[in-house]
């Protein structure tokens, strides 16, 4: 700690040009590092999203061969969860925490700028395997053995760029804890913590926790593929289900670390523009923990047309559904914010409305797969492809996009356009219904995921779907034009950039300047 | 006073909008009813749960656009300051527990049920390979291997230059089918010979994992002749698309002339132990 504030009195970037922002130890900096990380990726596996639309817009292959496809499927997966919302989230968190919490710098800033820089590393060595004989890997993202096994050149790549994910993931999550257990000003106590910073301190415990898992996973799988061992299978006393059980046991609470920080942030604006207090902060955070609990009790609601027994199947069928309870709570405590409130719509909030609506019918569809018979019609059909979206693109993603506005005269010392935010807004919010919401009954009426190619029967609701997909894509070059424009000029924002936040960061001036809280603010209530 | 009419019908609109095509498409691309007692139970499960979504959505989505509408700065400039209510935040936990109760013991049933495998009447083996079905009945020793049907093959490759509506079933048809006799209890014991595969047939009600090594066991009981039509279900490699499955249902009679027409077609008997890959 002391080190980081003897920094902190330092009031100059510590290089310049590039050299600034491979050496920075700089919150700010590593966290803008790690939000256009992130847009860059975003833009990558979106782009890969458009070719898988494009080619399932009508029945028939037109553009690409199936193991191609399969390459792009898997891509696609492993870049948004490891390459897009993670990082983000992961920036936000370091822009943030320390602004919210009074903290001069993240604890170990050090260590901050290695879990950065390892991710552009882990990335290209991710996609250079699509320029490999043989391509990129194509088993999906959950990389079900013995069909991983198959990879030729990209396997050891893959391993290898999975566990420079886990690194930089458990060094960013370590930080993120250290920081807030050490460096909250005098007076924040943990109950007094803006909910983004709990939500945040949950998600790092869960990435610590489960990160090593997936390695763990992945280092067996290296072992059965190089040298000889039998983790994955039976003929030498394994089982390809062990893979799935090591698998969702990481997957089921990485799925939670790619939403509680989305539940904090949802939890910062749904006041701020309601001019309200937050209804239940209590209960909220209890939710919150609650949540991140069962995440760890449900992994096998991913399983149940594995074969598991009849007890097994019926263990995660309840545990699973149990989870809808704290997350009901949190629904039902964002509504009692913005009742009887004085709202008004910016563009964050227009985000964080739709969040909690379309997060909510992402929930609806979490409940009917966690019915297990049910599940085994909606298993590895279009309609998880449907419920996996709703709750992670206008779940995660929207939630990202509501903090990047609410945050971003902070960070720019602009304003942004309201009127083009309000038309980036309504054209994603409606074409991201239109790409997703037909495939729930898709799913039902029986077509598969990861398939290049369907039934005529499934014909016109994946060109509705496609065709929602483009203007979705299309619509996030507006998003990228805001953030420019923003960064470069506009209206000058005020410290509190919007009258009804509360919370330390407002306190501080717009641009957030360099260094902050060297000495340590006064914690009111 | 007209700005109150034109915003109920603004309203309205908006809603009927989004749910005409709703249950349009909710009508039109639903879960099969299916034939088996399974399927029947799983679809009345799932429109159960459905209904109840809807019903939850109605209030939750209800109480949003409330707050939206009236309680915006303009109509309501002075916002309240409460916050923290305990009997409240019980309320709203215990209620969702008890609808999810409500939920899970119908569920639990067919899961119990559906998992039953036991007095089954015959026993077909299922394995699945990269890229196609094979089924044995160990009973009368026949072997099937169950392909994609050419008329699909010649339409599926990149550029092929023909139409996947100039065939029947594109990419749902096989060479051969899996048939089954009507009303019998038939287990499935479910395997792979490479990576995993999915045995996935909705009309059915019936999805289960082909695990490499390991045998899993399903049962089906059809109470209707017919042909139902579904597909491999977990990613497989290059011809994952392309490895449907399509099962004849017959009466009784039916199946076991077929059973014998099929043994005198293919006289090379072999036993399950010694069936070859292909
Ligand atoms: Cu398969």
């Amino acid at each position: 700690m002391s080190e980081s504030i003897a920094l902190s009195h330092d009031a100059h970037p510590a290089g310049r040009g590039l050299t600034r922002w491979i050496k920075t130890t700089n919150h700010k900096d590593i966290g803008t590092l790690y939000l256009l990380f992130s847009l860059i990726m975003f833009f990558i596996g979106g782009a890969m999203a458009m070719v898988i639309r494009a080619e399932l817009f009508e029945p028939g292959l037109q553009f690409v061969n199936p193991g191609f496809y399969n390459q792009l499927v898997t891509m696609h997966g492993l870049i948004m969860v490891f390459g897009a919302v993670m990082p983000a989230f992961v920036g936000l968190a370091n822009w943030m925490i320390p602004l919210m919490i009074g903290a001069p710098d993240m604890a170990l800033p050090r260590l901050n700028n290695w879990s950065f820089w390892i991710l552009p590393f882990a990335f290209t060595l991710l996609l250079l395997t699509l320029f490999l004989p043989g391509g990129g890997p194509e088993g999906g993202w959950t990389l079900y053995v013995p069909y991983s096994l198959e990879l030729g050149y990209s396997f050891p790549f893959l391993i290898f760029a999975i566990h420079l994910m886990g690194i930089s993931s458990v060094l960013g999550g370590i930080n993120i804890i250290v920081t807030i257990l050490n460096m909250r000003a005098p007076g924040m106590t943990l109950m007094k913590m803006p909910l983004f910073v709990w939500a945040w301190l949950i998600t790092a415990y869960l990435l610590v926790a489960v990160m090593p898992v997936l390695a763990g996973g992945v280092t067996m799988q290296l072992f059965d593929h190089f040298f000889g061992t039998h983790f994955f299978s039976v003929a030498g006393g394994g089982s390809p289900l062990l893979w799935e059980n090591v698998f969702w046991f990481f997957g089921h609470p990485e799925v939670y670390i790619m939403i509680l920080p989305a539940f904090g942030i949802i939890s910062e604006i749904v006041p701020t523009f309601s001019r309200k207090p937050l209804f239940g902060r209590t209960s909220m955070i209890y939710a919150l923990a609650s949540i991140a609990f069962l995440s760890f009790i449900v992994w096998g609601h991913h399983m149940f047309t594995s074969g598991m027994p009849v007890s097994a199947d019926l263990f995660f069928m309840f545990s699973t559904m149990l989870i809808a309870v704290p997350t009901g709570v949190k629904i039902f405590n964002w509504i009692a914010t913005m009742w009887k409130g004085a709202l008004t719509f910016e563009v964050p909030m227009l985000f964080a409305i739709a969040f909690i609506v379309l997060f909510t019918i992402g929930g609806f569809s979490g409940v009917m797969l966690a019915l297990a018979p049910a599940d085994f019609q909606y298993h590895n059909s279009y309609f998880v492809v449907a419920h996996l979206h709703y709750v992670l693109v206008t779940g995660a993603v929207f939630a990202i996009m509501a903090a990047v506005y609410y945050w971003l005269p902070k960070w720019t010392g602009h304003r942004y356009s309201e009127f083009w935010g309000k038309v980036h807004f309504w054209v994603s919010v409606i074409s991201v219904n239109v790409l997703y919401f037909p495939m729930h009954f898709l799913g039902l009426a029986g077509m598969p995921r990861r398939v290049p190619d369907y039934a005529v029967q499934f014909t016109d609701l994946n060109m509705i779907s496609s065709i929602g997909a483009f203007v979705f894509g299309s619509a996030q070059l507006i998003f990228v034009a805001i953030i420019f424009a923003t960064i470069y000029g506009g209206k000058k924002a005020e410290a509190r950039a919007w009258e009804g936040a509360h919370g330390l960061e407002w306190t501080v001036p717009s641009p957030a300047p360099y260094h902050t809280f060297s000495s340590p603010p006064e914690v009111m209530g | 006073m007209k700005k109150k009419w034109l915003h109920a019908a603004w309203c309205t609109s908006l809603l009927a909008a989004i749910t005409m095509p709703t249950l349009w498409a909710a009508n039109l691309y639903n879960l099969p009813h299916g034939v088996t007692p399974v399927s029947h139970a799983i679809y009345g499960l799932s429109m159960m749960a459905f209904w109840i979504m809807c019903g939850i959505a109605v209030v939750v989505f209800g109480a949003i656009t409330w707050s939206i509408i009236f309680h915006r700065r303009s109509r309501h400039p002075k916002p309240a300051d409460f916050h923290e209510n305990t009997v409240l935040e019980i309320v709203w936990t215990v209620i969702p527990f008890l609808i999810l109760i409500a939920m899970a013991i119908p569920a639990a049933r067919v899961l119990i049920r559906a998992e039953n495998v036991h007095h089954s009447e015959l026993t077909v083996e299922v394995t699945g390979y990269q890229w196609l079905w094979r089924y044995t009945y160990p009973r009368w020793k026949i072997n099937i291997y169950s392909r994609l049907a050419d008329s699909s093959l010649r339409i599926a490759p990149l550029h092929s230059g023909r139409s996947p509506y100039s065939t029947p079933h594109y990419l749902h048809a096989v060479t051969h089918p899996l048939v089954l006799p009507v009303g019998e209890k038939v287990r499935l014991l479910i395997t792979s010979k490479d990576v995993i595969h999915s045995w996935w047939v909705p009309d059915l009600g019936v999805q289960m994992d082909a695990n490499p090594g390991l045998v899993n066991s399903i049962w089906v009981k059809i109470l209707k002749p017919g042909t139902y039509r579904g597909q491999c279900n977990q990613i497989c490699g290059w011809g994952h698309a392309y490895m449907p499955i399509v099962v004849v249902a017959k009466p009784k009679a039916q199946f076991l002339s077929w059973v014998k027409h099929w043994r005198k077609r293919h006289p090379q008997a072999l036993s399950p132990a010694t069936t070859p890959d292909p």
